[in-house]
């Protein structure tokens, strides 16, 4: 359990998805200029990477490990260069999914996630959180946990951008560092007190 | 080559370069700069795959439907980017260690999708070939800057061949640690940016709040 707490405590804080991997960054820019929005966004990362994480070390584990298919009668077949396109297509078919049944059973959250359920299927976050999962050789109750953590941690990164671009937009910037070239300084800067998490490695 | 076919290739790198203007593709730009190998071998993994994507989604794409494209384009990518992977695997290990995750997630970097969408569902697979291979130099140029900058004043070495002589082996340059650290690729980018749009005055945003000045009457 320790274990489990400390991996959560640490794929939040000290390697956050957003601020020292750089993943999903191209959405971390583009729909962080507002609080509500973001938070919409962050909720759907963190559902969606609780589900695809696990499902995808089912996968990995019952069909594409080196002997993972004896249980079929085939001990000797290595299918890991499968990994990369199953994955994303484990993702692509839940993301499909889930926007179904929310569509079903909760429209309130449908219509509040709206567009960005189908996004996140191209969002760097969800396929890398899937490919760490593999190259960290998680068990099942590991990658649960990495799954939910690392969401929840991406989530924190881009509501905090929003809450600081909503004020941002209000002061005087150069005209050349307009938009993005403020966004990427500021991001670096908050790259930078998340960096305190760990202590500073130089 | 034609005029138009030379405008599609250069047109990318400064001009509508894919990370500075677009926005697209910055997920990898960032992470895998901080030595001038590894972002050399992810650069010509990424032009290789948008040209080809390109190059085969263009073939395919009036065969097609409408509704499936995107996981069509997904398949074709990702097989591309498998095969990306395998050869870097067996050509140069050591590097596919330090890009670990980096090259699976060329699949899911915006610029291979978007020149898919954008450009090669509508037009012929030559001039998309050229597109993608253009969108590739265009991220690859911006890599290399960014490169050249973190590995000469992080550590003082250029393709690890020693420019700058580090204290430690008894020269006169303190690298900067900074920059080999995740938030310094942030502010060069951003410095990048601002530098290319003191340039092209047309990238320049507009503001969404002006300061009221005080006009004198």
């Amino acid at each position: 359990m320790e274990a489990l707490i400390s991996l959560a405590v640490k794929a939040i804080f000290v390697e956050n998805l957003a601020l020292s991997f750089f993943l999903g960054m191209c959405t971390f820019i583009a729909v962080s200029k507002k609080i509500s929005t973001a938070i919409g966004l962050g909720v759907s990362v963190i559902i969606v990477q609780t589900i695809t994480v696990p499902a995808n070390n089912i996968i990995l584990t019952y069909l594409l490990k080196p002997g993972a298919l004896a249980w079929a009668g085939f001990p000797d077949v290595d299918l890991t260069f499968l990994g990369l396109i199953s994955y994303i297509g484990v993702i692509a078919a839940l993301v499909q999914i889930l926007e179904m049944v929310l569509d079903k059973y909760f429209p309130p959250l449908y219509n509040a996630l709206g567009i960005f359920l189908p996004l996140i299927t191209v969002n760097c976050a969800i396929l890398g959180g899937s490919l760490f999962m593999v190259e960290r050789d998680y068990n099942f109750s590991e990658a649960t946990t990495y799954g939910i953590a690392s969401g929840f941690g991406w989530a924190l990164a881009i509501a905090t951008m929003a809450g600081v671009r909503e004020k941002l937009k209000y002061s005087d910037i150069p005209d050349g560092l307009q938009g993005l070239g403020i966004t990427f300084i500021t991001a670096g800067l908050m790259a930078m007190a998340f960096m305190c998490f760990s202590g500073v490695k130089l | 080559m034609s005029q138009t076919r030379k405008q599609l290739l250069i047109d990318p790198l400064v001009d509508n370069n894919p990370i500075t203007l677009q926005v697209l593709g910055i997920c990898s730009a960032l992470a895998v700069t901080s030595s001038l190998n590894v972002a050399f071998v992810m650069s010509l993994a990424v032009i290789a795959v948008t040209g080809f994507s390109s190059l085969f989604i263009s073939m395919l794409r009036n065969y097609i439907p409408n509704s499936i494209r995107i996981i069509v384009q997904m398949v074709i990518i990702a097989s591309l980017v498998i095969l990306v992977d395998q050869i870097i695997k067996a050509y140069a290990y050591e590097i596919s260690k330090t890009l670990s995750v980096f090259v699976g997630l060329i699949i899911t970097n915006c610029i291979v999708m978007g020149r898919a969408e954008a450009f090669a569902m509508k037009n012929t697979p030559v001039d998309s070939f050229i597109d993608g291979v253009g969108n590739g130099l265009g991220y690859g140029l911006l890599l290399m800057c960014v490169g050249v900058v973190r590995e000469l004043f992080g550590s003082g070495t250029l393709f690890g061949v020693t420019i700058l002589d580090p204290v430690s082996n008894g020269g006169w340059y303190v690298p900067n640690g900074l920059l080999l650290l995740p938030p310094s690729a942030f502010f060069i980018i951003g410095f990048l940016i601002w530098g290319v749009r003191s340039w092209k005055k047309s990238q320049v945003e507009a503001r969404e709040y002006k300061i009221q000045t005080l006009e004198v009457h």
